[in-house]
């Protein structure tokens, strides 16, 4: 693996239990209005809580209350690992 | 005002905050289910009184979470809220619910009520759950960071609907004045762009802010062409100074709810990190093994409660519809009259409001799963096959429902955001074998094998509830594919805590849902069995001691199932089923009773009508000689039950839903193409390979 620290990586490389910040969102417009308006904005903090049983979708915990987001659409959204 | 209204409160806020509590603890029984003009958005309107006794309508804003919209439900709200549906006024005042216990997020819909420009009363919901998290909230802080009444509340225990009314009763009622604040350079760009947009100007700032906020391929579908160099230009304004359009509005709002959040919520007593029952439930529930097995028991016992027990009251419902026809009899001269009423009224609508109990108990269930938090949770762990062909998590509930009845099915497609996906699940949601085909494939496996034990009999069963289901993931997928071309929709989808449901909240959505099947029942198919009995009945037979069988023969009925009898041959059906498969056009579980007709098993003793029936069949001799219905063209007539479109109840549900008759057109043909294909393929494969 690669040492040097990334200053960003996709939301849905993120195991569960391991939290991060949102650095960008880079969605179709629709989307990403969408998912910032349920709360994900930049700078919001994300934690992964866990994959569904078949591995796809992931539950999100932001702002006190959680989310389900697939895998695809949580690789646009950039994070940086706390 | 005409009506005698003195004041319109909406009712808004994000689902599971406690909303239909207050709207039904605040309207009590007087409650009114219609529609927006227009569209198919259920328009949910109540009346209440106020505290000095003037009447009041309370109208419950479907969805949502934002004022930009992905669903018709969610295009209903913002429309009404901007007041852009003809012949009806904006609010006069606005009730936003928030969940106490989540402040963080649940103010930002309080924020987007904030900037109508309509007066707003905040209903601070369930403090009781907010005080157990340890959360105390100073609402004197509160009501002066958002400038308006708050009043705290547990709505499901009563607490705080008086202070509500109260508010909302007040004269004058004042216009917020505080919002969140966008950059100036923002505001500007409102402002010039709100002048020229033809909207009133108390609106005209947040039309221009919506407008701002879509994407190039948003302003090509939404935008009026006339103002969509203006918004662009003021976009690339925008951006330039380094400010993003879409964002900058959310980011604010948050922003704006963050710093009240710090400055009004007090945190006491342990952490808040640890986990909650909420969280604890999760762990079992959404576990790979444990969800999988919750998940199929809580399957099974629905469906185990549907078949099983309504089987009491809908033997109940029989025999009151066959002691009112039989009443009917000796009250009415022999002849056409007593026909009509009898069996072309009261056993024709019966035959339907027999399935009242099932219906019921679906939606008693469904209600249930809603209100706990569950169903989220099903969509969470279904989502992944869902996605595989294309659809969303979503699409499960209206899937499931069609098991009962496609009709509420295709109405619950309407949470469905896309319109294509939507589309989707309405043209599959019928493979999905309802309560009506019950009685078919029960008197058709009874024929198939009549020695064969409990076990094979519901295996049978079972794989015919299967084939729906393959076919309609199927057909989904060809639909994703070609027709109705689209990316698999973005799954956004809260997981909000688990509650106790409120029961009465429940039986009241459900009997509701009874009422408009009741209306259906009394009006469409009444109109139905009542032509369908002509069908069967006319031409009368010159000789009037005709046996039954031959008057049916000589019918329009009789004689359109001669006519297709060259197309069903194939299938192996006859023209006597054919005529069954013609008055099931009107109604599946038709198809027993038109088989006794045919088959002239005239009884009065309706309880043992299935096993006349079917002895009358077994009995039943091809022109060779031969037994009828052998078990290859049962298995056939089933097949072809799996797949047909016959209901005409689902096609006028369809027109409606769609708007249009296109799409109801378009699944009958594909659908009956399909069933033809599929029961060609049994019963020729079948003789193919030697099966009798």
């Amino acid at each position: 693996m690669d040492n040097a620290p990334t200053p960003s990586e996709p939301l849905s490389t993120l195991q569960p239990g391991q939290r991060g910040k949102v650095t960008a969102i880079v969605l179709p417009g629709a989307s990403r209005g969408r998912i910032m308006e349920m709360g994900l904005t930049i700078g919001a903090t994300i934690e992964v809580v866990r994959f569904a049983p078949l591995g796809d979708p992931m539950e999100l915990k932001v702002r006190g209350f959680h989310l389900s987001l697939r895998k695809a659409d949580a690789a646009g959204i950039q994070v940086a690992r706390l | 005002m005409s009506d005698g209204i003195f004041r319109r409160v909406a009712i808004a806020g994000n689902p599971n905050t406690g909303k239909s509590t207050i709207f039904n603890a605040l309207t009590g029984l007087r409650q009114k289910v219609g529609n927006y003009p227009g569209v198919t958005v259920e328009k949910k309107t109540g009346k209440f009184f106020s505290s000095h006794g003037e009447a009041m309508e309370l109208i419950d804003l479907p969805g949502s979470y934002s004022l930009q919209v992905r669903s018709p439900d969610e295009a209903v709200a913002r429309d009404l809220l901007l007041g852009r549906i003809a012949g009806v006024a904006r609010p006069d005042v606005i009730i936003a619910v928030v969940d106490a216990s989540n402040l963080d997020r649940h103010l930002y819909i309080a924020a987007q009520m904030l900037e109508l420009g309509i007066p707003v009363v905040v209903a601070l919901n369930m403090v009781d759950v907010a005080e157990e998290h340890g959360l105390v909230i100073d609402l004197m802080a509160l009501r002066e960071r958002l400038g308006v009444p708050v009043i705290p509340m547990v709505a499901s225990k009563g607490t705080g609907i008086i202070e509500l009314k109260q508010a909302v009763s007040r004269t004058p009622l004042h216009k917020p004045e505080q919002r969140a604040q966008l950059p100036i350079v923002y505001e500007t760009e409102l402002a010039a762009l709100g002048k020229k947009l033809p909207y009133p100007a108390e609106t005209a700032r947040l039309e221009a802010m919506l407008l701002l906020s879509l994407d190039d391929t948003g302003l090509a579908e939404q935008c009026d062409p006339a103002h969509r160099a203006d918004v662009a230009a003021a976009q690339a304004r925008l951006r330039t100074h380094g400010i993003d359009p879409l964002a900058a509005p959310v980011d604010a709002r948050y922003d704006w709810v963050a710093a009240i959040c710090t400055a009004v919520i007090h945190r006491h007593g342990e952490d808040s990190d640890g986990l909650t029952i909420s969280d604890r439930l999760d762990i079992v529930l959404t576990h790979k093994l444990w969800g999988w097995l919750a998940f199929l028991g809580m399957m099974t016992a629905m469906f185990l409660c549907i078949f099983l027990v309504a089987k009491w009251p809908m033997d109940w419902i029989s025999a009151v519809v066959d002691a009112v026809a039989s009443w009917t009899k000796t009250k009415l001269p022999d002849g056409d009259l007593q026909s009509l009423v009898s069996d072309g009224v009261i056993h024709g609508v019966g035959a339907v409001v027999v399935f009242l109990p099932q219906i019921l108990i679906l939606f008693f269930f469904l209600g249930l799963l809603e209100d706990s938090g569950y169903m989220a949770r099903a969509a969470f762990i279904m989502d992944r096959l869902m996605s595989r062909v294309g659809l969303h998590g979503k699409s499960f509930v209206p899937m499931l429902s069609s098991f009962a009845c496609a009709i509420p099915g295709i109405m619950a497609t309407r949470t469905i955001e896309n319109r294509k996906d939507r589309f989707v699940t309405i043209l599959v949601a019928p493979l999905m074998s309802c309560s009506a085909r019950l009685p078919v494939y029960t008197l058709m496996i009874a024929l198939l094998l009549p020695a064969a034990g409990l076990w094979e009999k519901a295996g049978i069963m079972l794989s015919m509830y299967l084939l729906g289901i393959v076919a309609a993931f199927g057909m989904a997928w060809l639909f994703k594919k070609t027709l109705l071309r689209s990316e698999t929709p973005m799954l956004l989808l809260e997981l909000p805590p688990y509650r106790a449901p409120a029961i009465r909240g429940i039986i009241q959505r459900m009997w509701e849902r009874g009422v408009i099947f009741l209306r259906r029942a009394g009006t469409v198919i009444l109109a139905l069995n009542i032509i369908l009995w002509a069908l069967l009945h006319y031409p009368k037979p010159a000789d009037k001691s005709a046996p039954e069988s031959e008057r049916i023969a000589n019918s329009i009925g009789g004689r359109a199932g001669k006519m297709i009898e060259p197309a069903i041959a194939p299938l192996g059906f006859d023209w006597k089923i054919g005529i069954g498969l013609v008055g099931s056009f009107a109604a599946r579980e038709v198809f027993v009773s038109t088989m006794s007709q045919v088959y002239d098993v005239t009884d009065d003793d309706k309880d043992k009508l299935m096993d006349r029936v079917g002895a009358a069949m077994t009995a039943e001799k091809r022109e060779t000689g031969a037994p009828m219905f052998t078990p290859l063209v049962c298995l056939s007539i089933m097949v072809f039950y799996v797949l047909a479109m016959q209901c005409l109840s689902t096609v006028a549900i369809v027109r409606r839903e769609t708007n249009s008759w296109r799409w109801p057109l378009f699944q009958i043909a594909y659908m009956n193409a399909l069933a033809w294909l599929a029961s060609f393929l049994v019963y020729q494969g079948g003789k193919l390979l030697g099966w009798q």
